[in-house]
């Protein structure tokens, strides 16, 4: 099949010029991001939010993949979440009780108790706790979803998947966590209550009017603020994680695992940068 | 089993161009993986496109429906310029072909039902629940598998979830079906059962496929024409026949 007509494409032209000029620069562009993965790691998790937004708003929202979502993470982690919620306020009043006694100031132990858990505790602990379950099943979950095609069989069908898959685990993490950690912060007033009587004796009533004389709105207003950070940090990363997975098998585990050690410590960062501001506003 | 696909000759078959490729170029990195392709696909064949894993078959057939940018070349899809469609003229395109991925690629999630229902709501926006439901359940029988309804995909035989993610891809009555190694992993029985699936299909639904295979036996029992991709190019193309008679070194390794 020669050719006789000389094929349009050989003919030299300025926007062909201009195509190969650009691609030339992209070319460059990317070695010298390459150079440096943690640039371009950080790159692409700005583009990755940036499409998240795009994303979000709008029309076609997938309610009903989003309420799965935030079903799912409720299900999976509140027997996780009651019971490290209950030990947690345990093991608080059991540790300072003593401390408190040798002060003489024994009737201060429930107003300590809910201002550490509300403030600090609950938020920190319940997201870190759903960093390892959630995050890494989202990172799970994607990755091998990204590995066997499951993401590219929906692009075919017309679905959009950032927007099917991502979107709705994002706005779901966000959402949820800060339900969980409220749910954290009663079941560890519970368990401080349990702690309590353990050595001591107070009545229900005299424990919970103890411990709301010296829990205010600020206590709570900021904790969960910083909770749905947290859930947004947890959503973003498992799901950044799995998406971006390689294409082999043991990219699903390498996205599991660093979905929970970056969201880990990104929960310890954004929480450290939470207590300041608070602090800043406050006084 | 059956080889009735080889009683229509290829010249005699209207020969409606449904896909062009035209010098189709993609690397990844620094990795040439397509060097200058030129494939065309007629109305109603079964193109078998043949070559050693890695080859970029996989590759080729995910151009097509734009799931990976191309670096070079045209792709034109019943006369529409792949790289010129927004996206909502390609979300039109792909509805008209079925993509049956080489996993399977079934929504773990989701029961058999849910995932033939997934294509079904958005690409076919009118349909009732009763139509949706009718429609499943005839395509599940058309593949032998109408029990499998409530099924997860994890409860599945390897066989079963081929037959699963073929009933997926033309339960919304595609024009153009690609087959990513439809054969690939599964034992010699099943292999045959699902060629001659894909058989069925072409003749029931009066689809033009392209099937990507390394599956000789697979290639005997589907194709009407075939093509060989070596190194980025296409290295020979014609019957069947051709094949089989062919001398040439390269190719006799994949005969026998
Ligand atoms: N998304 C991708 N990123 C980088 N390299 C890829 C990608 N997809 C395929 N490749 C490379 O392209 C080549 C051809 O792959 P493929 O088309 O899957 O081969 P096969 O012919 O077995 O289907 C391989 O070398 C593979 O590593
Ligand atoms: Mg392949």
């Amino acid at each position: 099949m020669k050719k006789i007509i000389p094929d349009i494409k050989a003919i030299p032209s300025i926007r062909n010029a201009r195509k190969q000029a650009i691609k030339l620069s992209e070319k460059t562009l990317e070695k010298t991001l390459l150079a440096n993965s943690f640039f371009t790691d950080f790159a692409n998790v700005l583009l990755f939010i940036a499409r998240i937004f795009k994303e979000t708003f709008t029309r076609d929202f997938e309610f009903k993949e989003f309420f799965r979502q935030c079903f799912q993470i409720g299900y999976k982690t509140l027997p996780l979440i009651s019971i490290t919620g209950t030990i947690m306020g345990l093991v608080l009043t059991i540790q300072s009780r003593p401390v408190l006694v040798s002060f003489g100031a024994v009737t201060m132990l429930p107003g300590m108790v809910a201002v550490s858990l509300i403030r600090e505790m609950g938020p920190v602990i319940t997201a870190l706790i759903c960093a390892g379950k959630i995050g890494s099943g989202m990172g799970a979950e994607l990755g091998s979803m990204k590995v066997t095609e499951q993401i590219e069989a929906m692009e075919v069908s017309s679905t959009n998947p950032m927007r099917y898959l991502v979107v709705t685990r994002v706005l779901a993490a966000t959402l949820m966590i800060p339900l969980l950690v409220l749910y954290a912060d009663a079941l560890g007033m519970l368990g401080s209550y349990l702690g309590a009587n353990l050595k001591g004796d107070v009545t229900f009533t005299l424990f919970f009017s103890q411990a709301f004389s010296h829990v205010q709105f600020i206590d709570f207003n900021p904790a969960i603020i910083k909770s749905f950070f947290f859930g947004a940090v947890i959503g973003l990363v498992g799901c950044y994680k799995g998406y971006t997975a390689g294409r082999g098998t043991e990219s699903v585990g390498k996205a599991a695992n660093s979905a929970v050690v970056l969201a880990s410590l990104l929960i310890i960062i954004v929480d450290m940068v939470a207590v300041q501001i608070t602090d800043m506003l406050i006084s | 089993m059956n080889n009735i696909q080889k009683e229509v000759p290829v010249k005699e078959r209207s020969r409606n161009q449904i896909i062009e490729i035209t010098n189709l170029k993609k690397s990844f990195a620094n990795n040439a993986v397509l060097n200058g392709v030129d494939l065309k696909l007629f109305e109603g064949e079964n193109l078998v496109v043949l070559g050693k894993s890695g080859s970029g078959k996989s590759v080729l057939i995910k151009c097509i429906v734009g799931l990976l940018k191309f670096d070079d070349g045209t792709i034109n899809v019943y006369d529409k310029n792949l790289a010129s469609l927004n996206r909502k003229e390609l979300d039109l395109m792909r509805e008209k072909i079925g993509f049956l991925f080489q996993s399977g690629a079934l929504y773990d999630s989701m029961t058999v039902k849910q995932n033939m229902e997934f294509p079904l709501r958005r690409l076919r926006k009118n349909l009732t629940t009763s139509e949706i439901d009718a429609k499943v359940l005839e395509v599940l029988e058309n593949v032998g598998l109408a029990d499998a309804l409530n099924k997860m995909p994890s409860e599945l035989s390897g066989g079963m979830r081929k037959r699963i993610s073929l009933a997926r891809t033309i339960v919304v009555d595609p024009l153009i079906i690609l087959y990513d190694e439809p054969t690939t992993g599964l034992d010699p029985v099943t292999s045959d059962e699902i060629s001659s699936l894909i058989n069925e299909v072409q003749k029931k639904y009066k689809t033009s496929s392209i099937i990507i295979t390394h599956d000789i036996k697979c290639a005997q029992h589907t194709a009407n024409r075939v093509i060989m991709l070596h190194q980025g190019k296409v290295y020979l193309e014609g019957s069947l026949d051709l094949f089989e008679k062919s001398d040439d070194k390269l190719i006799k390794s994949f005969f026998n």
